[in-house]
């Protein structure tokens, strides 16, 4: 098969490349160049590509397969960064991860492949991609803590059906490394990326208040019971269920914890309540990829709502109406605006959407301090 | 797949054998231009030797010739040094080469449609009469498209301007008159020598200052110890170059851009109206981005560009397109560039992969 690897230049898509390389398949390598990388490091003189690109065509190079760049700056600037500042000022927190998966690599990656006369798009995703008898399903990988099928609820049947996980079934990242090193690629000792690949510093609120400064703006930390306990720097600071960065405000008057319970982007206000408060009892989702016909009524299932944590249990229902998955985790759980909710069955993903804010964004709570 | 289809002369043509016998024969020579012994006076004559070559071929004396480590440097010595306490004015359409050398809110001189020179806009830009400085290139390397040199040579006389013409894609294929310049750019690569050595030629008597002084070479205008394969290679690939011979590229190219445009009626050669290299071809091809284009080529065997390339070795947006209104079309052509070698079944051969290509990218992009 002709097989286009989209390449990063770490060591698992590397891994990728050489093993469909070593297993016979004409190999092409793209590798995309999705933001100035001296400009988001800062560095002067820095080269607009980077590291990881050239590691990508070093290791390219070592295979002898052909390899491109693809200029993808703009793109990516307007379907995920854009999104991501946007996001931020409405109050959610975004998974750049998940738009740039479902627009730059997946949606557009899919179509060059298949218009370079490809037979498949393979990654270095940790996932597992397994023929049904109705069709290709996606399933998490064999390493749980490698997983990454929450952050790619969003491929549709048909991009599915195209692509290649070959790093699904390994059992750890330590044996992709073995083989990266036993293929004599030169990044198989590569440190793992971190954070979110355009904000290398880590400092992801400046360049949300890049795109979107009303995001930066201060305004007040307020109590659930309204009164207000403090100052804030800008709403993008927070994520629903923080309980850092709230200053003094962080104790209610030296007592109990609390922690971000909404994020009020009209008001610029951030919300805060005990941990009792956050808890919500129904979650619902928009922008929902099936990867499975939708089942008519409740069924049951495991939801996951937020990358580092395990799914729960949970009932969940398609609203197909209001084009809306409406889930009621077992016990009820904290779920942040603008995150993921994925759907399991065991280790098959069923489908996905981003948690919309509620119609009661703030909950509503008794004197008991409990969510009704 | 068979033998590669090299179409990408303008990014670097082949070395041609006269200049691969002339730098071979230069590597054994051990001395130091500069130095006082025997060795240093051998290698002396050969550097002289090339630098006599190419001030005839050009018609130049040979102390107006300034050697470089290529058009690049050249360029930017001439923009440094003639643009020193002047004002600079450069082509829309220039290379970065030119475009990187000046400062950032450089003035520019816009191009017609057709992608030539602008004159009547130069000439408006020209009024004051202020020292300046006017880069102009001979060729443009993503279309092909010639500037109307002489005509504006004269303009810039009349105003008492500098006139610096990167001559580095024209060099060899067409004729050139050094004259009507105050300085030019040549390369030695894309003519068919080796990378490493361009020359930048002077008029007469005119002062410039260097960008790198080092030991005082090239009469204290361009330090560093002269890289004798690269500049024999050089000489030798210019008596090579004669745009009488490369005249035969011009059939070629008519024969693949006629072909092309009998299986695609949408295809557009840009700057077709006007006058242009002879092996220069730049083909739009409506709604399919050029970096799949030139992918989709590359896996076919046939080596072509778009844009002007990144050293990242991404597929940038043209500015020459841009330049020339072009719009979002201008993310849509690829350059076809034939070399002076090239055979004559590279029109067929390219208009049948081309063909294949456009009918599966077209397909997707509709």
């Amino acid at each position: 098969m002709r097989i286009l690897v989209a390449m990063s230049g770490g060591v698992d898509s590397s891994a990728v490349a050489g093993l469909l390389h070593e297993g016979g398949h004409e190999v092409v390598g793209a590798t995309l160049q999705l933001y100035d990388h001296g400009a988001a490091t800062a560095k002067r003189g820095a080269c607009c590509a980077g590291q990881d690109i050239h590691d990508a065509r070093r290791v390219a190079d070592r295979l002898g397969i052909p390899h491109y760049v693809l200029d993808r700056e703009e793109r990516f600037r307007d379907a995920v960064v854009r999104d991501f500042a946007d996001a931020y000022a409405r109050g959610e927190t975004p998974i750049p991860c998940v738009r740039c998966n479902q627009t730059v690599k997946f949606h557009d990656l899919v179509e060059l492949a298949r218009g370079l006369g490809c037979d498949a798009l393979a990654t270095g995703h940790y996932v597992r991609r397994v023929d049904g008898p109705r069709g290709p399903e996606l399933r998490r990988a064999a390493d749980p803590a490698r997983d990454q099928s929450y952050f790619l609820f969003a491929t549709t049947p048909d991009q599915l059906a195209f692509s290649r996980f070959p790093l699904g079934d390994f059992p750890d990242k330590a044996a992709v490394r073995a083989e990266a090193a036993r293929l004599g690629l030169p990044v198989s000792e590569k440190p793992d990326s971190q954070d979110i690949c355009f904000v290398p510093s880590g400092r992801y609120h400046d360049v949300v208040a890049r795109f979107r400064p009303d995001a930066a703006e201060p305004g007040e930390i307020a109590h659930l019971d309204g009164r207000v306990l403090g100052r804030h720097a800008g709403v993008a600071r927070y994520t629903v269920g923080q309980g850092r960065g709230l200053g003094a405000a962080s104790r209610d008057g030296g007592g109990e914890p609390l922690y971000v319970a909404a994020l009020d982007a009209g008001r610029r206000r951030v919300v805060v309540g005990p941990r009792a408060a956050l808890p919500r009892v129904e979650i619902v989702a928009g922008e929902v990829n099936w990867l499975r016909p939708p089942p008519a009524g409740p069924f049951p299932c495991e939801v996951k709502l937020r990358a580092r944590e395990a799914p729960q249990p949970a009932v969940a229902e398609w609203d197909a109406a209001a084009a809306l998955l409406r889930v009621r985790p077992v016990a009820p759980a904290v779920a942040a605006p603008g995150q993921a909710c994925v759907l399991y069955e065991g280790e098959r993903v069923l489908g996905g959407g981003f948690i919309r804010r509620g119609a009661g964004a703030v909950p509503v709570i008794d004197t008991a301090g409990t969510a009704a | 797949m068979g033998e590669a289809l090299y179409l990408d002369a303008n990014a670097t043509e082949p070395l041609r054998p006269e200049a691969r016998d002339a730098a071979l024969g230069a590597f054994d020579v051990t001395g130091n231009p500069s130095s006082v012994h025997a060795d240093g006076r051998a290698a002396r004559r050969v550097l002289e030797d090339a630098r006599d070559g190419l001030g005839a071929r050009f018609g130049v004396r040979p102390g107006d010739v300034v050697l470089t480590a290529g058009g690049t440097e050249a360029n930017a010595l001439a923009v440094a040094g003639l643009g020193r306490g002047r004002r600079v004015l450069a082509g829309a359409t220039e290379h970065a080469a030119v475009l990187a050398a000046t400062v950032p809110d450089t003035e520019r001189v816009p191009v017609r449609p057709d992608g030539t020179a602008d004159l009547d806009a130069l000439a408006a830009l020209l009024v004051g009469g202020e020292p300046t400085l006017v880069c102009l290139m001979a060729a443009n390397n993503e279309t092909g498209v010639l500037h109307p040199l002489a005509d504006a040579a004269a303009l810039c006389r009349a105003h008492g301007a500098l006139l610096h013409v990167d001559a580095v894609q024209a060099a060899g294929r067409v004729p050139l008159d050094p004259g009507l310049a105050d300085s030019m750019a040549l390369s030695g690569h894309k003519l068919g020598g080796p990378a490493g050595a361009g020359a930048l030629l002077l008029r007469p008597g005119l002062h410039l200052p260097a960008l790198v002084a080092g030991g005082g070479q090239e009469r204290g205008r361009r330090g560093g110890t002269e890289p004798l394969p690269a500049i024999v290679g050089f000489a030798a690939a210019a008596e090579a170059a004669r745009p009488e011979i490369a005249e035969r590229l011009a059939a070629l190219r008519d024969r693949l851009e006629a072909g092309l445009l009998a299986a695609a009626p949408e295809a557009v050669i840009v700057g077709a109206g006007a006058p242009r290299l002879p092996n220069t071809s730049c083909i739009l091809l409506p709604g399919v981005p050029a970096e799949a284009q030139v992918i989709a080529l590359d896996l076919a065997g046939v080596r072509v560009s778009a844009g002007a390339a990144c050293s990242s070795g991404k597929v940038a947006r043209s500015h020459v397109l841009a330049a020339m209104g072009l719009g979002a079309a201008a993310g849509c052509a690829i350059r076809v560039s034939l070399p002076w070698n090239a055979r004559e079944d590279a029109p067929e051969r390219f208009v049948g992969a081309w063909s294949a290509m456009r009918a599966r990218l077209s397909r997707r992009a509709a």
